[in-house]
């Protein structure tokens, strides 16, 4: 397997883009990350793309075709990729493989979403679809619902409190004022959010991340052609990818993603790191209790005690493990195909040093992408060059 | 929405019918082909009693269907509802709605029996869906 780097990056601002349909959104994001990386539309070998359901937000599908078609890159290779919410942790996971495996030298990989072209009922039917749809979301089931039954499990066997998932929210909303391509700019208290109203007991409508469109790009090259390209690269040391049941109800354990704690293994083995050397995590906040469970399952905190863990601000920035410094799902906004690559994003202006602001000088960081209640799961780990 | 995709849960919806693995005995609902235990493609249609208690639950309150729409598969459901993973007497669990028990009633560890009861109304003129609730 060949070394492989990120060699530029390009997302669009998230939220609700009336101006903009999906191929527009994808060509801003991956004309920036074409031309951050200093390379020419034909530069590039292969393209994969992460969206969840052209077909069911926008009526379009054969996105393999389409994309590439508007951005530019003349008869490429491309592959569409879909893992619901980890459709663009997937995407990049299967743009590594194939830049590691020698087969290509420059990959594009992206993650689109377009979800306010379809009113909120035809957004919560397609989202439902990433659950087991007749077993789950027949029975009433919505994603709220699922999270909100693992929230309300942690709360009775660990002690969990609403405060303590208000303050995952808060968190990321405060790291968002500081991030121009974030859906929300609006700093927001803990009692905000336990006064919102409840859409899935316990959780609230500010323990929730939004609809949103956006786009997200990444440039890939091999360790040969970055060297050539870039002064800044910053290495994939580590890519993890597992499943678990689609259904939340089939898991021996419902507070534990496997597929999260199996990703992450093999990310850490690979990169031959351990939790504790990670210094800035992006991990997959679709709802306030999904971010306890993500610091628990890739190692920041016991099983149980991620409550406490942030609410001491062990996640803030400046604090043990600074997490979610791009205001996460929650407050950067969640166009679902687009956020693991926006999570890698994420990642890699932490590491050039260049998120102003949210800068935590790391040198190591990790990106956690979820798929549905956790039947995927991708945890990638990046490093730069010391300096 | 087609009669067959109704028609064909029958056994899963109405009775809790399942699969129990010939080698290994263990039991999966709903039904599965391949054990995922130990591997065995040889299974047997299980029935299960209807007994369980509540592993942990919500209560939906926002609206998540279209309530003029055709031809859906999620219906309107009146809201709020008690949503629900139970586990079964003897294991699997399952999602469900829990009813005829006010919201305070419901706790984790509630003792629950399977009812019958109106799932899925299919659009105004599509099929009607029936299959378990539990209380």
């Amino acid at each position: 397997m060949r070394k492989v780097a990120i060699i530029g990056v390009g997302m669009t601002k998230f939220g609700q883009h009336w101006e903009k349909d999906m191929v527009n959104l994808a060509v801003e994001a991956g004309t920036r990350a074409i031309h951050d990386a200093g390379i020419h539309q034909k530069d590039v070998d292969v393209l994969y793309g992460g969206t969840m359901s052209g077909g069911l937000f926008t009526n379009q599908e054969h996105l393999g075709s389409m994309l590439p078609d508007y951005l530019g890159f003349k008869n490429i290779p491309s592959v569409r990729v879909e893992a619901a919410c980890a459709s663009g942790g997937l995407a990049l996971r299967q743009g590594y493989i194939d830049i590691a495996s020698g087969a290509h030298d420059i990959a594009v990989v992206g993650g689109v979403e377009k979800m306010t072209d379809v009113g909120s009922h035809s957004v919560t039917k397609a989202l439902a679809t990433a659950a087991d749809y007749e077993r789950e979301a027949a029975f009433g089931a919505t994603f709220p619902g699922l999270y909100a039954m693992m929230a309300r499990l942690h709360m009775h066997k660990f002690k969990t409190t609403e405060e303590q998932l208000a303050e995952v929210a808060v968190k990321n909303h405060r790291n968002a004022m500081h991030n121009p391509y974030a859906q929300f700019h609006k700093q927001i208290s803990v009692s905000d959010v336990l006064k919102s109203q409840y859409i899935a007991d316990p959780l609230k409508l500010l323990d929730s991340s939004p609809i949103s469109d956006g786009a997200a790009a990444i440039v890939l090259a091999s360790e040969e052609t970055a060297k050539k390209l870039c002064d800044t690269p910053v290495w994939i040391a580590g890519s993890g990818h597992a499943t678990d049941t689609i259904s939340l109800h089939d898991r021996e354990d419902l507070l534990t993603l496997n597929a999260t704690v199996k990703a992450a293994k093999q990310a850490y083995t690979q990169a031959k790191l351990s939790y504790k050397d990670i210094q800035h995590a992006e991990v997959h906040d679709c709802f306030t209790i999904a971010e306890l469970l993500a610091i628990e399952d890739l190692g920041f905190a016991a099983k149980g005690a991620s409550g406490k863990f942030i609410q001491e601000g062990n996640t803030s920035i400046g604090g043990k493990i600074p997490v979610n410094t791009s205001g996460g799902l929650k407050a950067k906004g969640h166009p679902i195909g687009a956020t693991g690559v926006a999570q890698a994003i994420e990642a890699v202006l932490q590491l050039r040093g260049d998120a102003g602001k949210r800068n935590t000088g790391a040198e190591t960081s990790l990106a956690h992408n979820v798929g549905g209640s956790g039947g995927t799961a991708l945890v990638h780990i990046f490093t730069r060059e010391k300096r | 929405m087609t009669v067959p995709k109704t028609w064909r849960r029958i056994p899963e919806l109405y009775n809790l019918q399942g699969t129990k693995c010939k080698s290994c005995s263990a039991l999966f609902f709903p039904g599965r082909e391949v054990c995922v235990k130990c591997g065995s493609i040889s299974l047997e249609p299980y029935r299960f009693q209807g007994k369980g208690r509540v592993v942990t639950f919500t209560i939906i309150r926002s609206q998540i269907s279209d309530p003029e729409g055709e031809n859906i598969d999620i219906p309107a459901r009146e809201i709020p509802y008690v949503l629900a993973i139970v586990e079964l007497a003897e294991g699997p669990m399952l999602t469900c709605q829990i009813v005829d028990t006010p919201e305070k009633d419901v706790f984790i560890g509630k003792q629950v029996d399977m009812v019958f009861r109106k799932i899925v109304e299919k659009g105004k003129r599509g099929v009607i869906q029936y299959g378990y609730k539990f209380r």
